[in-house]
């Protein structure tokens, strides 16, 4: 409880004594970068190849001849769009991002980078966290769509390459009942695992003590947390949403 | 100037500082000394406020910073430079953005003023042409430098140095420590330099505290403090047996 009260606190402490906008504009386009950018190879091949194994894997497990091809395609895009682009994308990034920013964070930490943002006046939380929730809101969805896009598009290329589907039927499958309302499911799926990782990483390496030992544990428990964060707000959203 | 009353600290119940008080007087160098773990550095992150001391107040040129609200503690903080015991340049940034680095975030200077102004900083603490150099290619030393550009680079009233010596050879200690003595005397500042240097003591010492076991045992200066009859610094000063030796001839 001690731990949840700290970390409201600290989500608390960014909104006061701010920087200049354009401060936190610069300071968010670079972490975008770092975040967005620099994780989409990585998003890009997890996502491709989880549409390939979904896509066969549906496929071997429809042996009734009852059963339409296009069904393959249409399980491979709703386990896309509500749970594999969203839920794997942000677990991926809970490892890349999260650790990466605890990492920094604690590294700044013990080597009095972050004392010396405060001995300057400037309130470090603010500057050297705020941006990095912000890049993070605005990327994460962005790398969601991009998951789901070749997900899907992984799925097809060796949907027809294998020969278990046809490409007409797959594209059928793909338009069969499409809820718009799926997507919009996984934004918010998305906004809501962005703020969890980046914040839980963000609070855990800011919060480190110690030397090098201390910020690799801090990096590993910012992972551990932010996992376990993102599938219990995994569940309540879809209670909440479906 | 800066005055301290009173100041005690105490971490999970082991009090590691014990009602300090003193003044540091503008224009000089005033040192810290002590042995290790006697709450130097603890000290000295309670005048810069990075630690709430338990009881005592501190005083900026009469402002009571201890006390001062969000607004009062952030302006008195945009007049302090310090230089960290292992300098804390920012890794992701180069020479040049580390020095700037005040001036973007505190400022609304132009961007050649600013330029200007790094560029004589750097100078003046003898470095040239490291500007695009990120603190990774730099030596020990040329990061204190570093650390000091960045320190006085928004015209700062007091500096604060901790343990400026520390994983220097004893050449370069002298430069920084000289360098340190020269700016404080340019430019005015209340500098309070925290260490265990005798080097340093003897050399820029203008004021000297000395701390035992969390407590003041001691005050002066460079020029009496071999003179001492306290015990405790007696055995801190000559605790090298070269000072103990040069002393007697």
């Amino acid at each position: 409880m001690k731990s949840i009260g700290l970390y409201i606190i600290f989500i608390g402490s960014m909104f006061s004594q701010r920087e200049s906008f354009k401060t936190y504009v610069k300071r968010t386009i670079d972490e975008a970068i770092l975040i967005g950018i620099n994780s989409l190879t990585l998003v890009a091949i997890i996502s491709t190849f989880i549409g390939m194994v979904t896509t066969v894997q549906t496929a071997a497990n429809l042996v009734s001849p009852f059963v339409p091809e296009s069904v393959i395609s249409t399980v491979v895009r709703d386990m896309t769009i509500l749970e594999l682009a969203p839920t794997i994308t942000s677990i991926v990034l809970a490892g890349k991002v999260g650790s990466n920013i605890a990492g920094e964070l604690g590294t700044m930490r013990i080597t009095e980078q972050i004392d010396a943002l405060e001995v300057m006046g400037i309130n470090s939380s603010s500057y050297l966290v705020f941006p990095k929730i912000a890049a993070a809101i605005i990327m994460f969805p962005l790398l969601v769509i991009i998951a789901g896009f070749l997900s899907i598009y992984g799925g097809y290329l060796v949907g027809t390459f294998t020969g278990v589907i046809t490409g007409e039927d797959f594209v059928y499958g793909l338009r069969l009942d499409f809820r718009t309302y799926n997507v919009f499911m996984a934004i918010v799926k998305s906004l809501v695992f962005a703020f969890l990782i980046s914040s839980i990483s963000s609070y855990k390496g800011f919060f480190t003590r110690g030397g090098a030992l201390e910020v690799g544990q801090a990096s590993t428990s910012a992972v551990t947390n932010s996992c376990i964060a993102v599938l219990l707000a995994d569940y309540l959203i879809a209670e909440l949403l479906l | 100037m800066i005055e301290i009353k009173n100041i005690s600290k105490s971490f999970e119940g082991r009090t590691v500082l014990d009602g300090i008080s003193g003044i540091f007087e503008q224009g000089k160098a005033n040192l810290i000394i002590g042995s290790s773990g006697t709450g130097k550095s603890v000290l000295l992150k309670c005048i810069v406020g990075l630690v709430r001391p338990d009881t005592g107040t501190i005083y900026y040129d009469g402002r009571d910073f201890t006390n001062a609200d969000k607004d009062m503690k952030t302006e008195i903080r945009r007049e302090i430079g310090m230089l960290f015991q292992g300098v804390a340049l920012f890794d992701s940034m180069n020479v040049e953005r580390n020095v700037k680095f005040p001036l973007d975030t505190l400022t609304v200077m132009p961007e050649d003023e600013k330029l200007d102004r790094v560029n004589f900083c750097l100078q003046r603490v003898g470095l040239e042409n490291v500007n695009k150099r990120m603190p990774s290619e730099i030596s020990g030393g040329m990061k204190k430098r570093v650390g000091i550009a960045r320190a006085i680079v928004n015209d700062v009233k007091y500096l604060f140095c901790d343990e400026p010596n520390s994983g220097l050879d004893p050449q370069t200690s002298i430069l920084i420590d000289e360098l340190i003595k020269e700016i404080t005397v340019e430019f005015n500042t209340t500098t309070i330099v925290v260490t265990h240097d005798m080097n340093s003591v003897i050399g820029i010492g203008d004021k000297v505290m000395f701390l035992y076991k969390g407590k003041k045992l001691w005050e002066g200066s460079n020029t009496n403090i071999l003179d001492t009859e306290v015990q405790e610094l007696r055995d801190f000063v000559f605790a090298n047996k070269l000072v103990k030796h040069v002393t007697k001839d």
